[in-house]
């Protein structure tokens, strides 16, 4: 029961990571009917910029351990959302209108561009968070002893995703935005301005990737410059579990296929951890393609 | 004598929509029958029934005595049943040959072993396939553009690009979806003629077609859908005076007045 | 073929016939990983470029074989150049296997699938299934080929092994893209739809095709363990399939002298540039998104000739 416990809540908390990178995936692909092959690698950005703001400016040490935290990850966001409009501007913009098939390449290249300048600037090894940024306590949830650190990965990834889906769905921005994932061509002759909505996404999906990457930065305390492709790789399941283009979905997918994975790895076996991810995803599509909440197509972004 | 496609009671139901509701007619051997209605009718709907494209909620078809349910789009092709489609779909970056070619694919058999080791059969399979290809491009009127690809082609000839590939796969029935579309007169009348030279063959012809002129001189037969289903049927002349069929295409007395 | 072609071919093949004369060990490996990986970029060419599907595992298939023929040479002493068809076979029949259930679903769904399969071939070579693949070091000890008697070592002599079957490729596939196989593979790319109601049975070519390129990787890795005499799993990661994928792309998809063109830019032109080594790769993300605007057709984007004006019979014959 306690390693029950144990893996459930990591699963929830890896979950949450994968579901946030998952957002960023889903909402892309909802507009664009594109593979943003980067995102992964921007959620690397997020979480090499942690790194870099959190050693470089101490802001713990001047405004205090919570303030500068939050002021960190305010910065890690914006500049990963500016960084996620660049790349729609430089890689993605110009081939509107080309054939899918240039879109997924020049995603590739921006992703192995985006690689291999975190290799040149940071270097090939792993590279460590420093410890004690937040407290090392643990919680006691029902009799079993959780990290601090864990709680919080879960409850801010909910929270944002929250923030998100009522963004959404309840203002008139977020209107447009799923407006245009139905029909890009029908939301342009009631006014919408696509191009902004495009932009819009780029912001928000890679503010999301970016803050999962500072967590997984503070959670782990351990990154590197090719962990995007793995965890974009199971995020971009997640998204396809629980429907392309779906938020919920994406939120739903990446819980669930944290949790699947956590446990699958302390119960099946820890070597097949990685493959399970893939599994999943091969079974999910070939028996029902649209995902678990795919259906709902009004929902879709 | 039974006809060569029979359709009886096919229904096809998209959501909640009813497209197509228990629509019945037969073809005869030999003949140019219409498929006519007005837009959203479901005249479409019944070729992707036949063709296998869709699958029916109801109803049969049944080609020469043999019934289609079930039957997966190249399977029916090959017992003999073509198409082409309403919004032209040709192989764009091929060449006119070679979109023709393709519809000999499922009268020869030659495999990748033969075709990389040339074998005998393989290669006098190709040279009959070409010859064949060729043959159609002439009958359609454009042996001169072979080496063309196929997107530049005027509209008219990729249409009739459209019929040679059906015509190449040896087809007893052709079934053409608005042929007729975007051409201009003297190419619709050209048409007439191409049709009647299909059926001069030995090839029935099914068609839907919105240009009435056509419709009028080409068909023996006629059926008339309106909402998805069959409101009159027989030849030109009678079609042309039921008053069902007046009253889906102008409306009735009250909505004029 | 066009008389330019064949020139070209020519031209080639007898340019790297002698670089051995002129060339130290080092270049001349160069081109072997060049020919290697010109061999892996035309088997997916039939599947990528030929038939339009989004195939971006194509390492599994070239581990499949790969390791069918370490295994077969190794355990069971079987001469590695006669393990080359067996690794075909295998990895054909672990590629209908894999692609029959998947088959139906539509580019990026097939792109992220095949992607996935890719992780899981690799995964299970790590984890050393079967207690046969030697876990994440690997087999070594693969006996060097021989040919007619003659032992190959040195690079020049896998020089000739590797260009020799790229030759041999590059004449059979031409073949095939002239025939009713190659034509058939095309319709699948043009239009899916248009094919199947032209009689093309499009399920079972879509598997032909990952049939027919598993086989060719699959025979390419039986080359590559003959040539290494070592392999590991990490010579068949996702960024292996990338580099084949791109190779493709950046050549011209669906044209044979483009792809081998591509394996000589995304392979050799690097080579060139060692000095530059870490930024190499930086450029390589760069080139790939300046070279979808300027120029996405890829750089030598030549369709198969298949018909010139002679071959068609002339106006009037009867149909």
């Amino acid at each position: 029961m306690e390693q029950f416990l144990q893996q459930l809540t990591n699963g929830l908390a890896v979950g949450g990571i994968y579901a946030l990178i998952a957002l960023g995936y889903t909402m892309v692909y909802g507009v664009m009917k594109l593979i943003n092959f980067a995102h992964g690698d921007l959620f690397s950005c997020g979480a090499y910029l942690g790194l870099t703001l959190l050693t470089g400016l101490a802001l713990q040490d001047r405004v205090g351990p919570v303030a500068g935290l939050l002021v960190l990850a305010v910065l890690v966001v914006v500049l990963v959302a500016l960084l996620g409009a660049i790349l729609e501007r430089a890689a993605y913009r110009p081939l509107r209108e080309s054939p899918r098939l240039s879109a997924v390449v020049s995603a590739l290249g921006a992703s192995i561009f985006l690689q291999n300048a975190l290799m040149l600037v940071y270097g090939a090894r792993f590279q460590v968070y420093p410890s004690g940024v937040l407290p090392e306590i643990a919680v006691s949830v029902l009799g079993v002893q959780v990290p601090l650190m864990r709680i919080l990965v879960v409850l801010v990834s909910l929270v944002m995703m929250g923030a998100l889906y009522l963004f959404v769905q309840r203002t008139k921005v977020g209107t447009a935005i799923r407006a245009a994932a139905i029909d890009q061509g029908a939301a342009r002759l009631m006014g919408i301005d696509v191009n902004r909505v495009i932009l819009l996404v780029f912001l928000i999906g890679p503010a999301l990737g970016g803050a999962a990457g500072l967590m997984v930065g503070l959670y782990y305390g351990q990154i590197g410059y090719q962990m995007g492709l793995l965890y974009g790789m199971k995020a971009f399941t997640a998204a396809i579990l629980g429907g392309i283009g779906n938020i919920p979905g994406a939120m739903v997918g990446g819980l669930l296929l944290g949790v699947v994975e956590s446990l699958g790895a302390a119960y099946v076996s820890l070597a097949w951890k990685d493959a399970i991810a893939f599994l999943v995803l091969i079974l999910i599509l070939i028996v029902r393609p649209t995902g678990l909440l795919g259906e709902r197509v009004a929902e879709k972004v | 004598m039974s006809a060569l496609l029979e359709i009886r009671e096919a229904t096809k139901v998209f959501g909640g929509l009813t497209a197509v509701n228990k629509v019945s007619f037969d073809v005869k051997q030999g003949q140019i029958v219409g498929l006519i209605g007005p837009n959203g009718a479901g005249k479409t709907t019944v070729f992707n029934l036949i063709t296998g494209n869709y699958r029916a909620d109801g109803g049969t078809i049944t080609f020469d005595g043999r019934s289609l349910a079930g039957l997966r789009t190249h399977r029916i092709v090959q017992l003999g049943i073509a198409r082409t489609f309403q919004n032209i779909r040709l192989f764009q970056q091929l060449s006119a040959v070679e979109n023709v070619l393709a519809g000999r694919h499922c009268r020869t058999g030659a495999g990748a072993l033969a075709a990389m080791l040339r074998l005998p059969g393989q290669r006098r399979e190709e040279r009959e396939a070409a010859e064949r290809a060729a043959a159609e491009l002439s009958f359609v009127g454009l042996r001169g553009q072979a080496m063309e690809l196929a997107r530049n082609l005027s509209y008219g000839n990729q249409r009739k690009l459209e019929i040679a590939r059906a015509l190449a796969t040896d087809p007893r029935l052709v079934i053409l979806d608005e042929p007729a579309g975007g051409m201009n007169e003297n190419e619709t009348e050209e048409l007439i003629g191409l049709i009647r030279r299909i059926q001069a063959r030995g090839i029935t012809v099914l068609l839907i077609e919105h240009d009435m002129s056509l419709v009028m001189k080409a068909c023996e037969n006629i059926v008339v859908l309106e909402y998805g289903a069959r409101i009159a049927m027989g030849p030109p002349e009678a079609v042309k005076q039921d008053r069902r069929v007046i009253e889906a295409y102008l409306g009735t007395d009250e909505e004029l007045a | 073929m066009s008389r330019r072609l064949l020139a070209g071919y020519l031209a080639v093949a007898v340019l790297i016939g002698c670089t051995p004369l002129f060339l130290d060990a080092y270049w001349v490996d160069v081109l072997c990983n060049v020919g290697l990986y010109a061999l892996l970029a035309l088997s997916l060419n039939l599947i990528l470029g030929d038939a339009g599907l989004f195939h971006m595992g194509h390492a599994a298939f070239y581990a499949v074989g790969a390791y069918t023929a370490a295994i077969l040479n190794t355990r069971l002493q079987l001469p590695i150049l006669w393990a080359l068809p067996i690794a075909g076979l295998a990895a054909a029949i672990f590629g209908a296997i894999v692609a029959r259930p998947v088959i139906h679903l539509r580019g990026d769904y097939l792109l992220i699938v095949t992607i996935g399969m890719g992780e899981i071939v690799r995964i299970a070579l790590v984890n050393d299934l079967g207690g046969l693949t030697g876990g994440s070091n690997g087999i070594f000890g693969i006996g060097r080929p021989s040919l007619f008697g003659w032992k190959l070592r040195r690079p020049d002599e896998f020089l000739y092994l590797i260009w020799g079957f790229v030759a041999l490729t590059v004449f059979l596939f031409h073949r095939l893209a002239q025939s009713r196989f190659g034509r058939a593979l095309n319709t699948l790319r043009e239009d899916e739809v248009a094919a199947e109601g032209s009689g093309v049975d499009t399920a079972r070519y879509k598997l032909m095709a990952f049939v027919m390129g598993a086989a060719w990787a699959g025979m390419t890795g039986s080359i590559y363990a003959a040539k290494m005499t070592i392999i590991s799993p990490e010579s068949f990661s996702f960024w292996e399939s990338v580099v084949v994928f791109v190779i493709v792309i950046l050549g011209g998809a669906g044209s044979i002298p483009g792809v081998i063109l591509g394996a000589f830019l995304v392979i050799g032109l690097p080579e060139i540039f060692r000095g530059l080594a870490s930024y190499r790769m930086l450029f390589f993300g760069l080139a790939l998104m300046v070279m979808m605007v300027v120029r996405p057709q890829g750089f030598l984007p030549l369709r198969p000739v298949r018909f010139r004006e002679a071959d068609v019979p002339p106006e009037g014959a009867a149909p």
